[in-house]
């Protein structure tokens, strides 16, 4: 959904480079030429429309982002620890591309930690987690204006429980798609 | 054997329906204080057939102080207008006496009256009269209770303060507020997301705290009377830790907009923070004194959880915790001269009270997962949160820890207590 208000909107503003043109009648196409009506799009659609503007539609791309969205997001920590551990750079290294390539793509890298330990201060090392992975994206050259580091603190654990396995899962920083 | 296993299963059952039935939750004190004054708090005229028990609500008070005893006097028939049989209550061992009675009005409020008896001198301390609408017979019972205080300590009286707490349920968090005693909760604030760090306003009417449900902390300062909200910190990354300066007028706060967490003061109305410290490590949890000229925080920069203060003006900070790696949570009491905290000791999260003026800690709890520590407004106890036999629960406890009260609660986990300011 969130797409497709992007994309219409991106159309809109290219429209008005020409001439006007009233939001609801513009026809929302993917490449293969099934237009998509204003309901849900099921591939990420785009048109250019109007005058003179055309937006290209990559169907590549599209899938990629599909593919990044079902992607391993996922970083782990050691306790009481924010360094990436080696086996984690193919990771950042991949989401990382993407990023670059989408400019427009708005990333949160949302850091947690196990339950041990007091909520606030867990905010704050959960946040050294998220900034740890900002930073590995900027080395990168990912540009910082697309990244937002948050953290959760111990206040979404990926797994419950309290066992050694279930902490390990816990001490995380999560890539998340905005 | 079966018989008896039966037979205690059944009074059992019947114990838990009695009581889960009961509009009042039960408030286990434990512990016996130093030097706890003996009182005998007899059932008021009329409180049988009243929707609450006052009697019952001012003695459970009292005895959750720390500073009081019950003493039994099951039977007895008093109101505010007989005069005692002093020698008979000096030989049943109280001090003082509370009788009192409630009766219905014509226009279907309450009359509540009350009187404080000097047992060993034999004299009339006073007494207070309340008509009231039959939900604030709750509200008039802690009056009572803090008159009683107040007459024989000298301190000021809790007991008609309110606390804030946040419950996590299966599929939502809420924030509540009740009466110091755990009772007569009502949500502020109903979220699919946590809520993490209330923190009264001095004026008692608003709460700040941190909401994740736009899927990163920010915080929220919440008017309690309307329900009306104001986001004052969506800076970039998160935004934790409220703190109200005494006077009311700003929030320290923790933000990591410059890229780690750090210390900033900002107005409680929103606007332009600004920068309190400047360290290449964890700065959070800011609490200032009642005073408003020294603010306590956390801080890693030694390389492990300690915590600082550091004059709330700015200035240079000093460290004042030193023993064991992992100390958070400070919260200074109001006259400045203890200061509450949370320690891991082998392990294990306890709470901690430190002699400002000595250094000296101790431990005060036998529990080992407590958060949170909060001081009442006059500096009597801590309201802390911990899990007894694995369930998340609200404590109090006096000072040295001898006397502690477990108290009632929404149900689920419950957790983030803090200590709302006197009634003005």
């Amino acid at each position: 959904m969130r797409k497709f208000v992007l994309m219409v909107s991106a159309s809109v503003l290219l429209a008005a480079c020409g001439s006007a043109v009233k939001l609801d009648n513009v026809p929302v196409e993917d490449k293969a030429g099934t237009p998509v009506s204003t309901g849900a799009p099921a591939v990420a659609p785009t048109s250019g429309v109007g005058q003179g503007a055309v937006a290209a539609v990559d169907l590549g791309k599209a899938s990629q982002d599909s593919a990044m969205q079902s992607a391993n997001r996922l970083v782990y920590f050691d306790y009481d620890s924010f360094v990436i551990r080696p086996e984690f750079q193919s990771v950042i290294e991949a989401h990382g591309r993407f990023i670059k390539a989408n400019k427009s793509r708005k990333v949160a890298i949302e850091g947690h930690t196990d339950e041990r330990g007091g909520r606030e201060y867990n905010l704050a090392l959960g946040q050294k987690r998220a900034e740890a992975v900002k930073r590995a994206l900027s080395v990168q050259g990912v540009d910082e204006s697309q990244i937002e580091a948050v953290s959760f603190g111990k206040e979404k654990p990926a797994v419950a429980g309290s066992s050694e396995a279930a902490m390990e899962k816990n001490r995380r920083a999560e890539i998340a798609y905005r | 054997m079966i018989k008896q296993l039966l037979q205690s299963l059944v009074v059992g059952l019947a114990w838990w329906l009695g009581a889960t039935a009961s509009a009042q939750f039960r408030v286990e004190v434990s512990g016996v204080g130093l030097t706890q004054l003996p009182i005998a708090v007899t059932a008021f005229r009329g409180d049988e057939a009243a929707p609450q028990k006052m009697a019952a609500i001012v003695l459970s008070d009292l005895e959750r102080s720390g500073q009081f005893r019950g003493v039994d006097q099951a039977g007895s028939v008093l109101d505010e207008t007989i005069r005692p049989e002093f020698s008979a209550w000096r030989q049943k061992g109280a001090d003082s006496l509370v009788a009192g009675s409630i009766s219905r009005l014509a226009d279907g409020r309450f009359d509540v009256r009350m009187r404080l008896w000097d047992v060993v001198r034999g004299q009339d301390l006073g007494g207070q009269s309340f008509a009231v609408q039959g939900d604030d017979l709750r509200l008039v019972a802690h009056r009572l209770a803090d008159f009683v205080y107040e007459k024989l300590t000298g301190d000021k009286g809790v007991f008609s303060t309110r606390i804030a707490y946040v419950t996590r349920g299966s599929k939502n968090f809420n924030l509540w507020i009740a009466d110091a005693d755990g009772e007569n909760a009502q949500s502020a604030l109903n979220s699919p997301e946590p809520i993490i760090s209330p923190a009264w306003a001095p004026n008692g009417s608003q709460l700040a705290y941190v909401s994740f449900e736009s899927r990163k902390p920010v915080i929220f300062v919440h008017d309690i009377a309307t329900g009306k909200r104001k986001l004052v910190a969506n800076f970039k990354g998160s935004n934790s830790a409220p703190a109200w300066s005494p006077d009311g007028k700003s929030l320290a706060v923790t933000l990591s907009r410059d890229g780690i967490s750090q210390l900033y003061l900002m107005d409680a109305n929103g606007g332009e923070p600004r920068r309190l410290a400047q360290s290449n490590a964890i700065d959070t949890e800011p609490s200032f004194t009642a005073d408003g000229k020294t603010l306590y925080f956390v801080s890693d920069r030694g390389g492990s959880p300690q915590v600082y203060r550091m004059p709330a003006a700015g200035g240079s900070a000093e460290r004042v915790t030193f023993s064991g790696s992992y100390n958070i949570s400070p919260s200074p009491s109001p006259d400045g001269k203890w200061l509450a905290f949370i320690s891991r000791v082998s392990g294990v999260f306890k709470l901690h009270v430190m002699d400002l003026a000595s250094g000296g800690v101790s431990a005060i709890t036998e529990t080992s997962a407590d958060e949170k520590p909060s001081f009442s407004p006059n500096g009597r106890l801590i309201i802390y949160a911990t899990q007894q036999q694995g369930k998340e629960a609200l404590m109090t406890t006096t000072l040295d820890g001898r006397v502690k009260a477990r108290l009632a609660g929404q149900t689920g986990d419950i957790r983030e207590p803090d200590w709302g300011p006197l009634q003005r």
